[in-house]
């Protein structure tokens, strides 16, 4: 594995880091037999942008999905704005709430309208009156530039206005950490550039990201370290620059030839 | 242009085509009909045949019910004449025994004062305009129960004790029916949730219990409440003959509605949980605020066949001698006075009547209800 100075530096530092945002060491998950996640280990510092790709099947989505206990690891740690996950449900619960996740095919409640999507966890998780709650949902909608939709059914809007919904309903909760799991994989090409473009805003205004992704040019604006997987290891992390011109790995040289054509 | 695209790869579009009108589209009545009714010889004809039955049933029953009808007499004499229909005079005499049963007369007032509650509480909480629905829920399900049970039990406030066997007729059918309604989903709902639970103790429970359920008729679970359970109880301890009954309606009802909602629960996406999960809801909010109102919808049709069912099976509770509405006509059917050839088709007209206008009320009202819950359309 190929680290950059970032990567050493937040090594360096240790468990113990307030620095880091996520701190993935030596994680390993199976299902059933198949080992999807082999000797993960990652350091992400706060403010970081990590873009994940890779081939399909090379567990990105698994590997994001245990940051948020959506899936669980079976060996190594793994700790998250300075709270460890384990089976304590507690801390599972204080996780979620930090973290925000975006998803391919959007997961908006059908049956509640734009604004009660938006809503429903401040009303309920974080216990918010509902005139406040309101109140910053419409912020949010507004940042993603869809207030007027606020009364709408996520049915009644196209793929790249739920996906906004989507992201505006996460950042509702004021997440520490966001990830993404390929937020423009389910879209029509001409809705990419509006979701990509709410993702560089945000990164722009310092949020922890971590995307799945296969949109190069989006790694190349705003990731801070690209991270290619395979075979649910970490094959090659490098600045984004050095990622594209000088891969290393085999693996990534394939890979990347195959996608930028 | 069409040359231009015939003869060559390149083409431009110099001028945009207009919406039009699509073809063979025609509005009104007349147009209707000759498009749905008489498109074909074989159409028109079986318009014509479909008429003709509807016609004749409608007569059928219009003959009986009105014109051949007998609407005035002080006993079954005058019903006893060639070709008489409807006999209205005996239901004259023994609707209010069809309503209330052998309530005792003058104590009759209890049973009405809940049916007027019972329309009270329902019909604003059933239109969705109609504000204050919380309070309404809570006057639906805790206040008017307890009021109708102190009301129609009695033996409190100064109020005459009445013993439930004296109950009957429409008031046991809407007892029955609504008891097993509202107690039977909230518990269809936990046994759905129990058998997908990840706990085997639940799972296992859940599924013994819904399969025993469902293998009984309730026929047998009626006796077996009547003439079992008291073979079970400590001597002495005895439960009350309805409240049994009710028991088993809701327990039975409960196990079917409990296979429905599964149904529904397994076709909301994994990503709803996941949504869910992600923005930090508990396991009970995930059910009761994503997965539930969205799986509940889904099924609708099927909980509200659940519901009419349970309505009509209430005449089951027959057998454990209740005498719910169709048990007091049959009972008053045996009346010497009123005897007739036609009492007996009057009063199972009058039964099925009333049966069917319960039956299609909600049916009607739980169509509306997943038209107005339909959100945009499906992807
Ligand atoms: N619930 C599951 N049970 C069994 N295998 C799974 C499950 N989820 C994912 N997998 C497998 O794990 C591997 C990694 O999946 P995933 O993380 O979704 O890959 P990616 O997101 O990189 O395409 C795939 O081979 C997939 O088939
Ligand atoms: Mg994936």
């Amino acid at each position: 594995m190929i680290k950059t100075d970032d990567t050493i530096v937040a090594q360096a530092n240790g468990a113990l880091s307030t620095d880091l945002a996520v701190e993935m060491r030596g994680v390993n998950k199976w299902y059933g037999d198949f080992h999807v996640l082999k000797e993960i280990d990652l350091q992400v510092r706060k403010g970081e942008k990590i873009v994940i790709c890779g081939p399909s099947g090379s567990g990105k989505s698994t590997m994001i999905r245990c940051i948020n206990r959506l899936e669980e690891h079976q060996a190594g740690r793994i700790i998250v704005d300075g709270i460890e996950l384990t089976e304590d449900l507690k801390r599972i619960d204080e996780i979620r709430r930090d973290v925000g996740m975006v998803f391919q095919h959007f997961n908006l409640f059908p049956h509640l309208t734009i604004l009660e999507n938006c809503t429903l966890a401040l009303i309920w998780v974080k216990k918010m009156p509902k005139k406040e709650a309101e109140e910053v949902a419409m912020h949010y909608l507004t940042r993603v530039r869809i207030p007027e939709q606020a009364k709408k059914y996520p049915g009644q809007l196209s793929g790249g206005q739920q996906q906004r919904v989507a992201i505006a309903r996460s950042l509702c909760m004021s997440p520490k950490i966001m990830l993404f799991d390929e937020p423009t994989s389910a879209l029509d090409p001409e809705m990419v550039k509006e979701v990509l473009d709410t993702m560089v805003g945000l990164a722009n205004e310092g949020m922890t990201m971590l995307c799945v992704t296969h949109e190069m040019g989006f790694a190349r604006q705003v990731a801070d370290r690209v991270i290619f997987m395979d075979a649910g290891q970490i094959i090659e992390a490098n600045e984004p620059n050095a990622f594209f011109a000088d891969p290393r790995h085999e693996r990534t040289k394939l890979f990347l030839s195959q996608i930028l054509h | 242009m069409t040359d231009a695209t015939q003869h060559s790869g390149a083409y431009v579009r110099e001028t945009l085509a207009e919406a039009r009108e699509a073809p063979g589209r025609f509005f009104g009545p007349i147009a209707w009909m000759r498009q749905h009714l008489f498109g074909s010889v074989i159409d028109t004809l079986l318009t014509f045949l479909g008429v003709a039955i509807i016609a004749w049933l409608a007569w059928q029953v219009i003959d009986f019910a009105f014109l051949r009808a007998v609407w005035t007499g002080e006993n079954g004499e005058v019903c006893r004449k060639e070709g008489a229909g409807a006999c209205w005079p005996y239901v004259e005499a023994y609707w209010k025994q069809f309503v209330y049963g052998r309530y005792p007369i003058e104590e009759r007032w209890r049973p009405t004062l809940v049916f007027a509650l019972f329309a009270a509480t329902l019909v604003p909480l059933a239109i969705p305009s109609v504000p204050y629905k919380r309070l309404n829920v809570f006057l639906f399900l805790v206040a008017f129960p307890v009021v109708s049970f102190f009301l129609l039990t009695g033996g409190v406030f100064g109020l005459v004790e009445v013993e439930t066997t004296v109950w009957g007729g429409l008031l046991v059918t809407l007892i029955v029916a609504l008891t097993g309604i509202v107690c039977s989903l909230p518990f269809g709902i936990l046994l759905a949730l129990g058998r997908r639970s990840k706990l085997p103790i639940i799972r296992i429970l859940c599924i013994v219990f819904i399969e025993f359920w469902r293998g009984v008729p309730l026929i047998t679970v009626l006796f077996m409440a009547s003439n079992m359970l008291p073979l079970f109880m400590p001597a002495g301890m005895e439960v009350d003959k309805l409240l049994r009954a009710l028991i088993g309606v809701a327990l039975f009802t409960g196990a079917y509605l409990a296979e429905t909602i599964r149904g529904g629960l397994q076709a909301i996406p994994k990503g709803q949980y996941e949504g869910a999960m992600a923005l930090g809801l508990g396991y009970w909010q995930m059910m009761g605020l994503i997965v539930m109102p969205q799986a509940l919808k889904m099924v609708i049709p099927g909980i509200v066949n659940s519901f009419i069912s349970l309505f009509k099976d209430t005449t089951l509770v027959l057998i454990v001698s209740l005498f719910d509405l169709l048990g007091m006509i049959q009972a008053s059917l045996a009346d010497p006075i009123w005897i007739s050839p036609v009492t007996g088709k009057t009063g199972y007209f009058v039964a099925a009547v009333t049966f069917w206008v319960f039956c299609f009320g909600m049916s009607r009202y739980s169509q509306w209800m997943e038209r107005r819950l339909a959100t945009g359309h499906k992807r």
